[in-house]
């Protein structure tokens, strides 16, 4: 390995120190700029880290990356509380509460005002209602980090090399092979782009795309403040973060610094950042824009009058300092789509960046990071998730969520429509609420059902926050679906085909189960990651000899099909299908009736058994799999023939009762009824195939990624297996991520260290039940509870592993 | 006492001056903006001496962003000579010598000793002229007293000290103070503060710039040297190794 690591901020630090360490020799690492602030974001950063998150990815890269800092001596704890001036913002502290506790944060709690006023003597407490205390929140020294990780690459072969620009990068047959730069050429194998906000630019190089964009992140430094002329450390006082004001102040020696994420958002083209020499400052350190902080500064005035409403205290340092936004908040990790050897490693921040950097090193050198990335992978985008409109449109929206109260389920406002299926007139005819999903418009439901709330007798939901995004229709949809039938818009479904004489070898190389099977099968499988936890799971239909057709979820389709296609031996190709083909599933007691009305084709149990597919006789093709535990199909058409195959089935479908049903019933309420897993929220690289209680009768003789792990954890005990579990009582509804807990309000802690936490939360309207999925460690299915806006719900283990709560015996679904 | 400043919006640079195509002028699409630290010690004394400071400027509409720091620190009101296009000194100075007419007089009259892009070291003194006020240049040091100002200023080793009936017009150096910062009430207190615009028809101009030119070699004033042998080097040929 051969590797080039373009960037000397926190990241191109801590990769290049961690790349050393996992024994990379080959090793270069450039900045244009001077060591060790080379002049990018680290160097102005507010160096502060609070560790809660409502991301398990995040807030596992935080943490190790709070490790890293404190072992090299680089961390100073002062402990943090976030503020709330509204009730609203209460909630959120209490849903911060029960995210600390599912990921292991330790000592947090909500404070009231006069206990913040003695943690933070200088806030004016009567305007606030409580806080969320983390004694962990932490400062660290980022550039003495990154240049003790520097060092340690140095002393173990690695070259390092300041004021030294690149000005092209050469991709020979889909790989790079150098890097050119104003030092002369670098041969590489492997190039990391952990340039920050130039990342765009230099991937532009090599014709790949990092779709971020810089923002501006307004800070002030007043001071001197004469409280904190006796301090005894840079941070004597905890941080205060004034979420409802998108503002943070935080003692900075004898200064004090106060952010912003409240202004509007002003974004840069990496193209026009000045160069170091043209800087007043450095290049991040772009002049201040005082008319965008007047309002923060009033907001600032009323939490901390002390500080900032004394005279004597000046604004000695005011900057409109850039950061990296990306169009869904998240980094963007891993190699990127477009050229073999070509990684990414950009969008992150001081608080994640050690572990991004030894998470991004052990993907490079072993194949997978310990941390799963999933949700950071830079290959994660399709194309119209890359587009200037998109990621302008989406960092816009997102800046002021920064400190945002976001709900799950709340969806974006800005570069809507963008992809739509065929059917998306005819949804939006029968009052369809669309969601995205990949870029894609999907139903979530739809209000021509409305009627059906009543006829069903579906409660509402009581309070405001679990009825945000969510409608009774949703359970109406459901339970029509059970007793007639729906039709789904699953258009978003990415499709592809891994085609060529070798394609049996590539499949079976990556599904963990049996792909050697007759054409006309659908196998859904499990896609394990070398370690042998969850790199996907996906159907896949034998069509031919020589072609298997992968369907897989949008959402994470293009990170898949990157998989397969980095995995094709020669002469295999992979061909993406997704745009020119549309999906419509029909689920349901009728489906059959239905389907048999719009095609010659028998489709008896007898003739077109479960787990099958077939081409009918109208060209559309069918694939007989359920993910919402009903009789029926999927059916594929041409994209241009997907509205008159709506419209067949339409017709076909009145006089059974047929009714159009969104995502709300195929993802939650039919799935979880079904305990059907998900990747993203009970499947990840953290848990294996035991554990979801996934593992079928015997392991293929094959050869496949992750079989190794598979075999070894198929010998073992569970850690933890999952689990169904049903809220006793339906007066709040979780909506995932909650800790699971015993009566005393400890968590549940299996033999690996993982808690337990709600992977998934929606209702059975066919049970009467409100389901959670979660990981519960043996002998752990007592009287539990799930911890919701601080309180205990008692909840009861109904099923210890994958047995469905709903038709146990799968008898619709093969009926 | 009332005491009127004058000051100039300017280009904050960087190391590394970059022109606009024609040569006219710097280009500022990345620069933030300022005013001289000669101007900010005029600025910081106006106040410290007490009374009404006014601040006055000719410049873009942008140059309210100037004025506002000045009552950010402590200037009572502004007045913004609005121009679109830059005016010579001759014309600056006649601007201004109108806009203190209309104005109650003043005790004294402050300027920059020279503007921090085209130092031209005209304005202030033209000013005097026109309204036939005392005027003394280069000042470190200010004791405004009864009816009178002492002043001084350094002149190489030693001091020039010089007294002058009020009203005068002075022009200082920065050093003649530590110009402070300006607080949050300060800024908040500066949004209010009042502010007459007054808009000021380009004379015909009697000065006129053909372009401006970087000097050869500024920018890499600088340079990385990466090992000891390279200081030795260097050293070497400058004679001292």
């Amino acid at each position: 390995m051969k590797v080039v690591v373009i960037g000397g901020g926190i990241v191109g630090n801590s990769l290049t120190g961690w790349l050393a360490e996992l024994g990379v020799t080959d090793l270069v690492q450039l900045d244009k700029g001077p060591f060790p602030n080379p002049g990018g974001s680290t160097g102005h950063a507010s160096n502060f880290i609070f560790p809660v998150d409502h991301s398990k990815e995040m807030t596992q890269l935080t943490l190790e990356s709070m490790r890293q800092y404190r072992d090299a001596g680089t961390l100073h704890e002062c402990g943090g509380i976030e503020v709330a001036r509204t009730e609203e913002r209460m909630e959120e502290l209490r849903r911060r509460m029960a995210s600390a506790k599912s990921w292991g944060i330790e000592g947090c709690r909500l404070v009231t005002p006069a206990e913040i006023k003695e943690l933070v003597p200088f806030v004016d407490e009567s305007i606030l209602l409580g806080g969320f205390y983390t004694p962990s929140v932490a400062v660290v020294d980022s550039l003495r980090f990154g240049t003790l990780m520097r060092e340690k690459a140095q002393a173990l072969g690695a070259q390092v090399f300041a004021n030294t620009e690149v000005t092209g990068i050469d991709v020979e047959d889909g790989r790079v092979r150098r890097v050119r730069t104003t030092r002369g050429d670098f041969e590489a194998d492997t190039v990391v782009i952990a340039c920050g906000v130039w990342s765009p630019r230099i991937a532009r190089m090599a014709g790949a795309s990092i779709p971020l964009t810089p923002a501006v992140h307004q800070m002030i430094d007043v001071g001197p403040v004469p409280r904190f002329l006796s301090s005894k450390t840079a941070v004597d006082f905890p941080i205060v973060r004034d979420m409802d004001t998108n503002m943070y102040e935080r003692q900075d020696g004898q200064g004090l610094e106060v952010g912003s994420y409240a202004h509007r958002p002003i974004l840069h083209e990496p193209d026009d950042i000045p160069s170091i020499e043209e800087s007043a400052l450095t290049p991040t350190e772009l002049p201040f824009t005082q008319e965008d902080f007047e309002l923060q500064l009033e907001h600032a005035l009323q939490l901390v009058p002390e500080v900032l409403g004394d005279e004597s205290v000046g604004i000695k340092y005011a900057i409109n300092g850039l950061l990296s936004l990306t169009p869904d908040g998240l980094p963007l990790l891993g190699e990127t789509p477009e050229v073999r050897g070509l990684w990414s490693a950009a969008a992150v921040w001081v608080k994640e960046g050690p572990g991004v950097g030894k998470s991004v090193a052990e993907w490079m050198v072993h194949g997978e990071p310990e941390i799963d990335l999933q949700s950071s992978d830079v290959a994660r985008f399709y194309p119209e998730q890359r587009t200037p409109e998109h990621v302008k449109g989406r960092t816009s929206e997102g800046f002021n969520k920064t400190y945002g109260i976001v709900h799950p389920a709340e969806q974006w406002e800005s570069n809507r429509g963008v992809r739509v299926s065929p059917f998306y007139e005819r949804e939006k005819e029968l009052g369809a609420v669309f969601y995205e999903a990949a870029a894609w418009e999907r139903p979530h439901w739809y209000e021509s059902n409305a009627p059906l709330v009543e006829e069903y007798g579906v409660n509402g939901r009581e309070h405001e926050w679990d009825a945000r995004w969510w409608s009774p229709i949703i359970n109406a949809e459901h339970l029509a679906m059970r007793e007639r039938a729906a039709m789904f818009d699953l258009t978003a479904f990415c499709v592809f085909d891994v085609v060529g004489p070798n394609a049996l070898d590539a499949v079976q190389m990556l599904a963990a189960r049996q792909m050697n099977v007759p054409t006309g099968r659908v196998v859904y499988t499990p896609v394990l990651a070398p370690g042998g936890g969850f790199k996907s799971d996906l159907t896949i239909m034998k069509m031919e000899d020589d072609r298997f057709r992968v369907v897989t979820g949008g959402a994470h389709g293009m990170a898949d099909m990157k998989w397969f296609r980095d995995h094709c031996p020669d002469g295999t190709r992979i061909e993406d299908h997704t745009p020119s083909v549309c999906t419509v599933g029909i689920w349901g007691a009728r489906a059959r009736d239905v389907l048999a009305s719009i095609t010659g084709t028998d489709v008896s149990n007898e003739a077109f058994p479960f787990s099958t597919w077939q081409e009918l006789d109208n060209g559309v093709i069918a694939s007989r799999i359920s993910y919402v535990g009903d009789l029926g199909w999927e059916l594929y058409a041409p994209m241009e023939r997907g509205a008159e195959l709506w419209d067949a089935l339409w017709e076909a479908g009145r006089p059974h009762g047929v009714v159009p049903a969104g995502i709300g019933v195929y993802g939650t309420t039919g799935r979880l009824e079904k305990a059907y897993r998900a990747f993203g929220a009970e499947l990840d690289q953290d848990y294996d195939v035991v554990e979801a209680d996934m593992a079928w009768w015997k392991v293929k003789a094959e050869d496949f990624v992750g079989k190794a792990a598979h075999v070894a954890a198929r010998e073992r005990e569970p850690a933890a297996t999952l689990c169904t579990l049903t809220v006793d009582e339906l007066s709040r509804t979780p909506l995932g991520r909650e800790p699971i807990v015993r009566a005393d309000g400890s968590p549940l802690v299996d033999a690996k260290g993982r808690r337990s936490y709600v992977t998934s939360a929606g209702m059975g309207p066919s049970l009467g039940k409100y389901i959670l999925l979660s990981y519960l460690p043996p002998g752990e299915h007592g009287k539990l509870y799930v911890q919701y806006m601080e309180q205990l719900y008692p909840v009861t283990v109904d099923v210890v592993g994958s047995r469905p709560p709903f038709d146990p015996d799968n008898e619709r679904i093969r009926s | 006492m009332r005491t009127l400043v004058c000051v100039k919006r300017v280009p904050m640079t960087g190391g590394k001056m970059v022109l606009t195509a024609d040569g006219q002028a710097l280009e500022t699409k990345h620069l933030g903006f300022t005013i001289s630290p000669h101007e900010e010690c005029a600025v910081e004394e106006a106040v410290r001496i007490g009374g009404e400071v006014v601040v006055l400027t000719l410049g873009p509409a942008e140059a309210e962003e100037q004025l506002r720091d000045c009552m950010a620190i402590g200037a009572d009101r502004g007045i913004l000579l609005r121009t679109d296009e830059e005016w010579d000194a001759q014309s600056t100075a006649a601007a201004i010598v109108e806009a203190i007419r209309a104005e109650e007089p003043f005790d004294l009259i402050l300027f920059g000793n020279e503007s921090a892009d085209a130092a031209g070291f005209q304005v202030g003194i033209r000013v005097a002229h026109a309204l036939g006020l005392p005027v003394v240049t280069g000042l470190k040091k200010i004791e405004v007293g009864e009816g009178r100002v002492r002043c001084e200023r350094d002149v190489g080793g030693a001091r020039d000290v010089y007294e002058a009936p009020l009203p005068a017009v002075l022009t200082v150096l920065e050093g003649l103070n530590l110009p402070r910062y300006p607080s949050v009430p300060g800024r908040l207190r500066a949004k209010s503060k009042p502010l007459a615009v007054v808009e000021s028809a380009r004379p015909a101009q009697r000065l006129e710039k053909v372009r401006l030119v970087v000097p050869e070699g500024q920018g890499k004033q600088a340079e990385i040297l990466e090992d000891a042998a390279q200081v030795v080097a260097v050293l070497q040929s400058l004679g001292v190794a």
